[in-house]
């Protein structure tokens, strides 16, 4: 009679921890990571001789990887009310070349001249999305394709390109040999993202808006507002990141940020924001950015090309969101 | 299903009791207006160039060739209620394939080897419908997704612009038919919509087509097979899709693995402009067809103006935008 309840218990804990990881999948993704930088330690002590796993090299991962993590926080949160910007990668190029004309008359200039930039085109993709409800895809897309354009007119003009010292001391150097300047910034925006999106009206009315837009329009939420302030963030995110970008390489050209576009939306995907909105955490997404800088090592390791790179990180989105639906769906 | 569920007869009924001409410029008043404009355009463009009237149209249609058929290609899915962002990619695949191995193949070869790939492109983009069916994620991720896998593809094909197609084979789209003056690439449009789309359109799989992006839920009620029909709607897509990566080898006689980068997005504005709605099961693919010349015809007359190329693109994708802000308030209105 005693193992009846017993078997039931068992089961309902199991179910439990399935649920608990279902809820937190954070918790799964670091265990990814940790595997993932197994994995590439060994590669690397297979193909060099030495191992991957140091100070020097997690020190790295970091600053390589804070330009992305800026750039994925935008759109994750922009991906929470259920949209994506597929403007972000031409928006961070186009704020570095801003940045670097503008850094001509001083540094101060050159800064906000890269942010306002970013704010433009964010708020031009909000102002199609949240008041002329045109499908924010076509609407980045489109946005994205004008920003090129200019581009590619502006960037042929001869200009003296200036990367101001402070952006390329944000952008590059390490304080106390194994502290990445982005990574200071980084964590400050990660704070602000995390922490608002919980306890702020605004973060809430965020996963209101992705989870049912009708739903949160009756229960007051002026729709249209929240969803130009998200898209004009993300542009200032992605600005943001193509600082720090920019002062990484120290040169601003037009395929800067041009791997960007797939890698956010991969990265948000992989943290677990649903891709229908209204579900999801920066948190996860920082992993995800994470888990992708070290798979870009270990695919630059094994030497892989561009063309496989494409070819993996679409097929990650997809896997990935048919697992997530499945999971989440079959509660 | 057994009478005639098109999504016309749904507006139909509405306008009963309204003379069949008033009826007629409800259903088709959107399509006569894309042509109208496409009509009004012909004298200013006239107006600004020095060649001849033949040259002229031969050279619009050459350049409109590959994005009628990516156009006619995204109106299907679009009808079907989905969206496809992989056909630019999709084509560019297309592209390279073709002109890496048409390069030493003879016209007859060329032509076998074109049905063999518009086969293979119509089952990759079942494959992608297959996906959306059976996981239920929306189009859009999907097909985001499939859009860089394909780009890889490309790149993996061909990784710099190279390749060649026969001379005839290239006529097919840049010469005329038995100089007459009649562009090919007119011909080929207009045959593929008569023979492909017409038929279908009117029996079974097309109108499951209009139903199925009308309402899913009624479709579904009325019988049809929704994943099927959706799957078959990519299928379909497919078909263009390839016919479209062929007119850009045909046309430019190259393989490129970019050059298919641009045409997601003038489809997705081709469809807006020609009538289909967004929210999928209205608008056909004839006005379809006359955006596509509006399209090309406009960045014609842009850069015939002087306009530097680059800002050609942009003010195209500022054009767009605004076309499809338009449409969407209009499609909106006329559906609350």
């Amino acid at each position: 009679m005693t193992t009846v309840p017993e078997a039931i218990e068992r089961e309902s804990r199991l179910r439990a921890a399935q649920r608990f990881l279902v809820d937190n999948p954070v918790i799964v993704l670091v265990g990814v990571l940790v595997l993932l930088f197994v994995l590439t330690d060994l590669v690397n002590r297979n193909e060099t001789g030495e191992p991957f796993i140091t100070w020097n090299q997690l020190s790295t991962t970091l600053l390589v990887a804070a330009p992305l993590g800026m750039i994925a926080a935008g759109q994750t949160l922009v991906m929470l009310t259920g949209g994506v910007d597929l403007s972000v990668s031409f928006t961070a190029t186009a704020a570095a070349f801003a940045m670097s004309w503008q850094a001509n008359n001083s540094t101060a200039e050159g800064i906000l001249a890269g942010l306002a930039v970013g704010l433009g085109i964010g708020l031009a993709n909000g102002i199609g999305v949240g008041i002329f409800k045109v499908n924010p895809l076509i609407m980045t897309l489109g946005t994205s394709s004008v920003t090129f354009g200019l581009l590619s007119i502006y960037a042929g003009r001869a200009f003296e390109k200036v990367v101001p010292d402070l952006v390329s001391t944000l952008g590059s150097d390490r304080f106390f040999d194994y502290l990445p300047a982005n990574l200071i910034l980084w964590a400050a925006v990660a704070a602000a993202i995390i922490l608002g999106l919980r306890y702020t009206g605004y973060g809430r009315m965020l996963y209101a808006v992705g989870d049912n837009e009708v739903a949160a329009r009756l229960a007051g939420v002026r729709t249209w507002q929240v969803l130009v302030l998200v898209y004009a963030l993300c542009g200032l995110f992605s600005a943001l990141g193509g600082l720090l970008l920019v002062g990484f390489t120290n040169n601003p050209d037009l395929g800067l940020a041009s791997p960007y576009l797939l890698q956010s939306v991969a990265a948000v995907v992989i943290g677990g924001t649903s891709i229908f909105g209204g579900w999801g955490s920066y948190s996860g997404t920082i992993v995800g950015v994470l888990i992708l800088t070290v798979l870009g090592s270990l695919l630059t390791l094994l030497n892989a090309e561009e063309w496989q790179r494409q070819v993996i990180y679409g097929s990650i989105i997809i896997v990935l969101t048919a697992i997530y639906a499945r999971v989440s769906g079959s509660e | 299903m057994t009478t005639a569920p098109a999504p016309t007869a749904a507006a139909a009924v509405e306008f009963r009791g309204a003379e069949p001409w008033r009826r007629a410029l409800r259903l088709h008043g959107w399509t006569i207006a894309v042509w109208l404009v496409l009509l009004a355009m012909v004298p200013y463009w006239r107006s600004l160039s020095q060649q001849d009237f033949k040259f002229d149209v031969q050279a619009l249609a050459i350049d409109a060739l590959p994005l009628c058929f990516a156009a006619m290609a995204q109106a299907v899915v679009v009808i079907s209620g989905g969206i496809d962002l992989s056909i630019g990619s999709l084509m560019g695949v297309v592209n390279v394939l073709s002109a890496r191995e048409m390069v030493d193949m003879s016209f007859r070869q060329a032509l076998a080897f074109s049905l063999l790939l518009i086969v293979l492109t119509a089952l990759a983009s079942g494959f992608t419908g297959a996906i959306i069916t059976l996981t239920r994620i929306p189009d859009i991720v999907v097909t985001l997704g499939m859009l860089f896998v394909w780009q890889g593809v490309a790149l993996w094909i061909m990784e710099i612009p190279g390749g060649g197609v026969p001379i005839d084979y290239s006529d097919l789209a840049v010469g005329d038919l038995g100089s007459t003056g009649i562009p090919n690439a007119a011909v080929a449009v207009f045959a593929a919509f008569l023979i492909i789309w017409v038929p279908l359109r009117w029996l079974r799989p097309g109108l499951a087509i209009y139903a199925v992006g009308s309402n899913r839920n009624s479709a579904y009620l009325s019988g049809i097979g929704v994943a099927r029909t959706r799957v078959g709607a990519y299928l379909l897509a497919g078909v263009f899709t390839g016919l479209a990566g062929l007119a850009l080898s045909a046309s430019s006689g190259i393989g490129d693995p970019n050059s298919g980068a641009t045409y997601t997005l003038n489809s997705v504005a081709a469809v807006v402009l020609g009538g289909v709605s967004l929210l999928g099961g209205v608008g056909g693919l004839i006005g379809v067809i006359a955006a596509a010349y509006v399209l090309t015809l406009s960045k014609i007359i842009l850069l015939l103006r002087g306009t530097d190329p680059n800002y050609a693109n942009v003010y195209q994708g500022a054009l767009i935008i605004l076309v499809v802000v338009i449409g969407g308030l209009l499609t909106r209105k006329t559906r609350s």
